[in-house]
């Protein structure tokens, strides 16, 4: 809205004078106003008002923001944005993290970094998610940007922890290394003894979900000499007592990630971690615990008072233990749990919390399938009674009903991401035995700021009528064992109008729901169907209508099957057909 | 559109059942009723007699979960026992855990032929079991299921290499692992266990995951519960406790007296098939925490083992002593039963 009235006023301004096109401001003063937008959904606002806006933009952009690594190629990125600084780059389909994507797939981080190697020799930050990247690209990285300060990988694969030591050794100013839920193969822990005797400059460190032992007494010296350490996240090898020595040593920290917590201490230690939590109330975050032996936990109540986001996700506590450590959270804003604490653990976090924004419940056994355990639906109602102002939720539970998730979102109409995940596929309503249709309709009807929505349990095309009606904001659409026929993925493409990404596996749409969609996938980032009933005539009609559109079919292990197209992954680009297809992904 | 919806409901349901009747088959072993004197056999022969057994004296049927969910006849005298001590920690699901052994990082070959005998573009039964055997299913990151597999394999092997021989001596005492011995630090939480002996009002607390080894267990066991005379207990059954043999001799079968549990599939195991830590894998114990556990006694006559009878409790002159053993929160219940020979 706003870059609606920016525009008129401009061209007000522009055609004062004899219809000749002028800027008003100075373009060095376009571009300091320009480089305090963050945004990039307002920079992309102001890139379209005029040319003279599209380069000051172009000039003062320091951070670029690519959905998909696909969509555009590094020279067009290079071109455009000359100072950049910052990157963030995500490669493949959500659905690769369920293993659905074959290995090798693509998404491969190097050709970008030999462009920006050359036009951003100054670059100094990069998040990856979802990129392969092998560890002659990270020493690549880190060789070629002497600036280079913020590396963050997130479920990436492909590299070592060799990659890693590369990193450590020649990246002198490194500030953040966030090493999360990547596939990545473990050599050895002796990455981060190459950290030099004389680096100092590390802000932000987490290799929690490494699990290869580190050398404790190289963690620990690292941790003393970077005075400016806020955020450090450990895996599980390090045990108590070593937490113990590197939080005395350690500036004050504002996110810790714990290593093990189920060490057995003597009493001095146990007093010695009493005093450290003790002075540890600034804290905002708080993960790890692995294992966490419930008598240890009160060793962190003192730490809880201020904490914000609170991820228990590797622990498993039971309902009373989660009860107790929560008392002690009342501030708290996100929670992750495992869904051991079961219903009356959320009990507990609808009574404790009431700030809570973000729940997210996962499952610890979901292949267990022979005992009823987990969360039902009285848990989620429980914790929307309690906490009013949640707003994210993603809850993994083994039965629902459509009159506890009405009651949910009437609790809490606020919802922005609402992800519920049935675990049984197709599953209906465990009561009335009904599709849970009217479960979403509910959320859709109500949660007017809707962006992102997973849909589970038995569903028939109404659910996705509803959808199409009613979802305005929704930006991302997770399908999964739904849906009765076309008409549900159409009522989806027909509504709708700011979705970007539609993923949907295992459901009966086929190819006139794809073609209905033909005018929608320009403006939105991606489709993934796998699973469905698509045929490669299809496919290779949408890539014929929509040359600027890439029509990617992953062939199936199945050989005899030549018109099924099983996986199909679409996306808009302004790249081309991408030159680095596996031979098992056929570009239409 | 309902019609469309449940007819491939119902084709789902029909390859599921194919699959998991298949994979079933793979776990059912004959059973034999009395076994010979051979050791190694008897162990074998006492987990499965036990079952069958079981089958007909237990208050509660055995539970095999494929069975119910496939609305198969109730398979009652099938007992399925671990498909092989490696993969232990997950037998607990009979097998149909095929997702955590294949969904490590980065392997998606694995799970994509495992993917593959399902049959794609059409909905899954409304089964617990198609849970398990969809790729990629419930959506949960490769990291964090294999977070969860390595969670439950560090409690339940306790990083032990400890081998696994085919006779009744069931190990030797290198069980330590890797985890530092003079810090005796175990990867996993403590698992405090009631003891409670029949005849004796006050029971004992052990912690099970102090121990890295059944050996380990039985001495501390043996000095919990040694005791030089008989004691009376207040109930009308007389109890003789012999002194406690050696915890060897107590594991190798070879003394009067052998060491077994329940696991939970509701069968009776011999103590020792399974490396240390397995059997009380944290999904086992999670597994009980809702099972209705009955309490009973069972003696070994010969080389059969029988459960008693009230009748017989109270009219045979049996030496009969019983370790029941439930979590501290009530969670979980493994029995673990002393019991030596009919005296009779």
């Amino acid at each position: 809205m706003g870059s609606i009235s920016i525009s008129k006023k401009c061209k007000d301004l522009s055609y004062s004078e004899s219809g000749q096109r002028i800027s008003s401001f100075p373009d060095e003063v376009l571009e300091n106003v320009l480089g305090l937008m963050e945004s990039h959904k307002d920079r992309s606002s102001v890139s379209l008002v005029c040319k003279d806006w599209y380069n000051a933009e172009r000039w003062s952009r320091t951070h670029v923001y690519i959905g998909n690594c696909y969509a555009v190629s590094p020279d067009i990125v290079a071109r455009r944005f000359p100072n950049i600084r910052s990157v963030i780059l995500k490669g493949k389909p959500r659905f690769s993290d369920f293993n659905l994507v074959p290995e090798n797939w693509g998404a491969d981080i190097h050709p970008w970094l030999v462009c920006f190697a050359k036009a951003y020799p100054f670059l100094e930050e990069l998040r990856l998610k979802r990129m392969s990247l092998s560890d002659e690209s990270l020493e690549f990285l880190a060789m070629s940007f002497p600036n280079f300060k913020r590396l963050s990988l997130l479920s990436c694969d492909g590299f070592s922890t060799d990659g890693l030591a590369a990193v450590a050794t020649l990246c002198k100013d490194l500030v953040e290394l966030d090493i999360q839920e990547n596939g990545i193969e473990e050599r050895s822990g002796s990455w981060l003894s190459c950290f030099p005797a004389n680096f100092t400059s590390l802000e932000i460190l987490n290799f929690s979900n490494l699990h290869s032992e580190v050398s404790f007494s190289a963690l620990d010296r690292l941790v003393a000499r970077c005075k400016s350490l806020k955020v450090l996240k450990v895996n599980k090898n390090v045990t108590l007592e070593q937490l113990h020595r590197l939080l005395v040593h350690a500036p004050p920290l504002v996110q810790l990630g714990t290593g093990g917590f189920s060490q057995e201490l003597q009493p001095s230690q146990y007093a010695g971690l009493e005093s450290v939590f003790n002075n540890y109330r600034g804290l905002h975050n708080l993960s790890g615990l692995w294992d966490a032996n419930p008598l240890y936990l009160p060793l962190l109540y003192p730490a809880c008072t201020g904490l914000a986001f609170l991820n228990l996700s590797d622990a498993t506590l039971q309902c009373n233990e989660l009860a107790q450590l929560l008392g002690h959270c009342r501030n708290l804003r996100r929670l992750w749990v495992l869904d051991t604490v079961g219903d009356k653990g959320l009990e507990a976090v609808g009574s404790c919390c009431p700030l809570l924004e973000e729940l997210r419940v996962f499952p610890a056994s979901p292949f267990d399938a022979d005992i009823v355990h987990g969360v039902t639906e009285s848990g989620f109602v429980a914790v929307s009674y309690g906490c009013p102002r949640l707003h994210y939720v993603l809850y993994f539970c083994c039965q629902m009903t459509n009159a506890a998730v009405a009651t949910i979102v009437e609790n809490c109409p606020d919802f922005t991401h609402f992800r519920l995940c049935i675990m049984n596929p197709c599953q209906p309503d465990h009561l009335t035995n009904e599709p849970m249709d009217e479960a979403f309709g509910a959320v859709v009807k109500t949660c007017t700021k809707l962006r992102r929505l997973a849909v589970s349990g038995l569903l028939t095309d109404l659910t996705f009528e509803y959808i199409g009606k009613y979802a305005k904001n929704l930006e991302t659409l997770s399908v999964a064992f739904a849906g009765s026929s076309d008409y549900g993925m159409q009522c989806v493409l027909g509504g709708c109008p700011k979705l970007r990404r539609l993923e949907i596996r295992d459901c009966p749409f086929g190819n006139v729901a794809l073609l209905s969609g033909l005018d929608r996938y320009e403006s939105m980032r991606s489709l993934w169907m796998s699973a469905c009933n698509l045929t490669m005539s299809a496919c290779r009609v949408l890539a014929s209508k929509m040359p600027r559109l890439n029509v990617e079919v992953i062939k199936d292990e199945d050989p005899e099957d030549k018109c099924h197209a099983n996986k199909v992954y679409v996306y808009r680009t302004v790249a081309g057909p991408r030159k680095d297809a596996p031979p098992f992904v056929l570009m239409l | 559109m309902e019609a469309g919806g449940s007819s491939s409901v119902g084709s789902g349901s029909t390859v599921s059942k194919e699959e998991v009747v298949e994979q079933e088959n793979h776990h059912i072993h004959p059973i034999p009723m009395e076994e010979g004197s051979d050791e190694s056999e008897l162990e074998l022969g006492l987990g499965l007699s036990l079952g069958v057994l079981g089958s007909k004296n237990y208050n509660q049927i055995p539970r095999i979960l494929t069975a119910k969910d496939l609305e198969l006849p109730s398979l009652v005298s099938r007992p399925v026992l671990p498909p092989s001590p490696s993969s232990a920690s997950s037998c607990s699901s009979l097998g149909l855990r095929t997702q955590p052994a294949s969904a490590s990082a980065g392997t998606s070959n694995n799970s994509s032929t495992a993917g593959s005998n399902v049959s794609t573009g059409t909905k899954r039964a409304a089964s617990p079991t198609a849970a398990s055997q969809v790729v990629g299913w419930p959506p949960i990151r490769a990291y964090r299921m294999n977070s969860m597999a390595t969670q439950s394999k560090s409690i339940a092997t306790g990083e032990n290499s400890s081998q696994f021989v085919e006779n009744n001596v069931i190990y030797g005492t290198e069980n330590k692992g890797k985890s530092n011995p003079e810090a005796g630090v175990p990867l996993k939480s403590s698992l405090f266990v009631k003891v409670n002996m029949d005849g004796v009002a006050i029971g004992r607390k052990i912690n099970l995951n102090a121990h890295s080894s059944y050996e380990s267990l039985a001495q501390t066991l043996e000095d919990m519960f040694t005791y030089k005379a008989v004691e009376k207990s207040s109930a009308n059954e007389l109890f003789l406790l012999p002194k406690v043999t050696r915890p060897s001799e107590l594991l190798d079968g070879s003394s009067e007296y052998v060491l077994t549990y329940e696991d939970k599939d509701g069968d009776w195991m011999l103590v020792g098939d399974v490396p240390w830590g397995s059997k009380i894998g944290r999904k086992e114990l999670k597994a009980k925490k809702q099972a209705n556990i009955g309490h009973f006694m069972l003696y070994l006559h010969e080389t059969s083992w029988y459960r008693v009878t009230q009748v017989q409790k109270k009219t045979l002159g049996m030496n009969l002593e019983r370790i029941l053993i439930s979590s501290s929160n009530g969670h979980a219940v493994v029995i673990f039963l002393f019991c030596i020979k009919l005296l009779a």
